[in-house]
């Protein structure tokens, strides 16, 4: 975020180009960014890959938040985006609760989640930070597991049914799989607004004062520890909002949503993509579902080349797409 | 010496701006402090000196609430504070510099100040934008006040290592502090620059109370009106320049150097 808006500063000053181009787009983020996403079903095979994209960059944004901006490596996303997609999906197989309902409370579980979830965890750091929220989310992953009569355990829970969707005397047919996209991306708009509101906002300044240098944080007058909670809650509100959404985009909440290695999933589109940058989810996100899209065709060793992606990354691509983009404008 | 009047109500009733009383500080078996009990008045400018490991650092992380003592008490205006959170004391009004350069490296020279100053006004505010908080002029008047105002828009690490330290003043001075805790503010610097960080400082006790831990005891010699004289974790001495400069334990301390 410091350095987007710098960069912002930057180009004004200095002849359009690349750099302008790159200072306008981030000045205009949210609107660029719902730009490509409204085209973005033209840009894919076919449509469900495209709510995929859609799904899992806003579930990466919200990690992002903790990851990238916060600077601290949460491993147990997981479990608030799987909360949110049971705590939407329950309600609507279970009790026939309308959508407009359920995708609130689907919210409502993933932020309780985050405020247990974060207050335990804040309290340690690197490793260890990533250790107790790994732990905390096999806890939910096992709960939901056995709870079969709630969740369906290792079936998953099915007939979260949403076959349409009435808002404003508009009746949206949601098995139309464009119609679909179209309905979520309005949803993932609100989010990607707000979103970049926090970024903007005092809060956000103290998110990048946090990661740069916590003891000067500390010594300039910032509560540490809630800052690290209310980021934590945050990013759990928004990664249980993609849950939600998950679970009405696909009628059903497989287990696998709780299971770890979507926590490293979601952790490897932020890579990919690029952490702490505001595009870099919904990048990493398009490239590495249309890449899964691909390898899936050729081989089923597609975790062979998930591992292989991400020691490259780790190794020679530290900044992702995004960010290495932007190092390379800039210098 | 300068003679400074008291600034603060408090200094008038006779309440001491800070105070340690009995402090003991133990890593492990060893003793770094040792009993420790003194006190200072508001507006005046106070520094701490002694020897190598004297526990000059450990008095001012004591002091700062970087941690608590093992044994004692630590007061501001009279209110123990002995264990309070380092941000919660900073909104008291205790800021400090850190002896090693401990600033947000990769954000500019205003930004470093503007969150700094951000944090007396909105610490969870997620909503509104954060330009619209109106800190630019605060920011502008501390960045001139410490010679940086020509570096604003620059990376805190492409500034000279000088500069950097006066850089860590703007940032303690941004939360309007009372007292100013200053650990070693002229480490490694040139004697230029340190003759340059002394006037600031002089400049900066005008307005409120300074107290600094110093190393080079010639540095603060003439610009202090108290100073306080540790040895091996306990208190030597304390008095104005001239009273350490003719105390006998002292000259022992620092043998071989004209105090």
């Amino acid at each position: 975020m410091a350095s987007e808006t710098s960069a912002a500063r930057g180009a004004t000053g200095s002849a359009g180009g690349l750099k302008g181009l790159v200072a306008l787009v981030t000045r205009h983020r949210v609107l660029c960014a719902l730009v490509v996403l409204a085209l973005l079903p033209f840009l894919t095979p076919y449509e469900a890959l495209a709510v995929n994209i859609l799904i899992f960059g806003l579930y990466a944004m919200g990690f992002n938040l903790i990851f990238g901006y916060a600077g601290m490596l949460s491993f147990g996303h997981a479990a608030l985006f799987g909360l949110g997609a049971y705590g939407c999906g329950v309600p609507i197989a279970k009790f026939g609760v309308p959508w407009f309902l359920a995708l609130p409370m689907g919210i409502a579980i993933a932020g309780l989640a985050s405020v247990v979830i974060g207050w335990f965890a804040i309290r340690s750091r690197g490793i260890y930070f990533a250790m107790i929220t790994l732990a905390l989310s096999q806890v939910v992953y096992y709960t939901t597991y056995q709870w079969v009569s709630l969740t369906g355990g290792e079936d998953g829970l099915r007939g979260v049914n949403v076959p349409a969707i009435d808002i404003f005397g508009l009746h949206f047919d949601m098995l139309n799989p464009t119609t679909k996209y179209y309905v979520l991306f309005v949803f993932a708009a609100v989010a990607i607004a707000l979103f970049s509101r926090i970024l903007n906002s005092p809060f956000g300044a103290v998110l990048e004062a946090l990661r740069e240098n916590e003891k000067r944080a500390m010594a300039c007058g910032y509560d540490i520890a809630r800052t690290r909670w209310l980021a934590f809650i945050l990013s759990g509100l928004f990664s249980g909002f993609a849950g939600a959404l998950y679970a009405i985009h696909l009628s059903v909440v497989p287990i696998e949503t709780l299971n770890y290695f979507n926590s490293a999933e979601v952790l490897m589109i932020t890579l990919l993509g690029g952490m702490g940058t505001f595009f870099g989810a919904f990048i990493g996100a398009y490239v590495y579902i249309m890449l899964q899209d691909v390898v899936t065709v050729v081989t089923v060793h597609w975790q062979l080349v998930i591992g292989t992606l991400f020691v490259v990354l780790i190794l020679f691509f530290p900044r992702g797409i995004w960010g290495s983009f932007l190092k390379w404008v800039r210098a | 010496m300068n003679a400074h009047t008291p600034l603060s109500p408090a200094a008038a009733t006779g309440t001491p701006i800070m105070a340690v009383e009995g402090v003991v500080k133990r890593f492990g078996g060893f003793t770094a402090l040792n009993n420790v009990t003194t006190s200072f008045e508001a507006g005046r400018l106070t520094s701490i000196i002694g020897p190598n490991g004297a526990g000059k650092s450990t008095f001012f992380n004591v002091l700062s609430g970087q941690f608590p003592p093992s044994v004692g008490k630590v007061f501001f205006n009279g209110v123990d504070i002995t264990g309070t959170p380092q941000h919660r004391l900073a909104h008291m009004g205790i800021a400090k510099s850190f002896q090693i350069t401990n600033l947000f490296p990769k954000l500019s020279v205003h930004e470093n100040v503007r969150i700094a100053a951000q944090a007396l006004q909105a610490r969870f505010d997620l909503w509104r934008p954060r330009a619209g908080l109106k800190l630019d002029e605060t920011v502008e008047a501390l960045l001139l006040r410490v010679g940086l105002q020509d570096r604003r828009h620059e990376s805190v690490d492409t500034l000279a290592h000088g500069q950097q330290r006066c850089l860590e003043i703007a940032v303690a001075l941004a939360c309007e502090p009372k007292v100013l805790l200053l650990d070693e503010p002229t480490a490694g610097m040139s004697p230029e620059e340190a003759k340059d960080m002394m006037d600031l400082i002089l400049k900066l006790n005008a307005e409120r109370t300074v107290i600094l831990v110093e190393h080079r005891m010639k540095l603060v010699m003439g610009i202090s009106d108290r100073i306080v004289v540790l040895h091996h974790g306990t208190l030597l001495a304390e008095g104005t320049a001239d009273d350490i400069r003719r105390h006998e334990e002292v000259r022992r301390v620092y043998l071989g150097q004209s105090v």
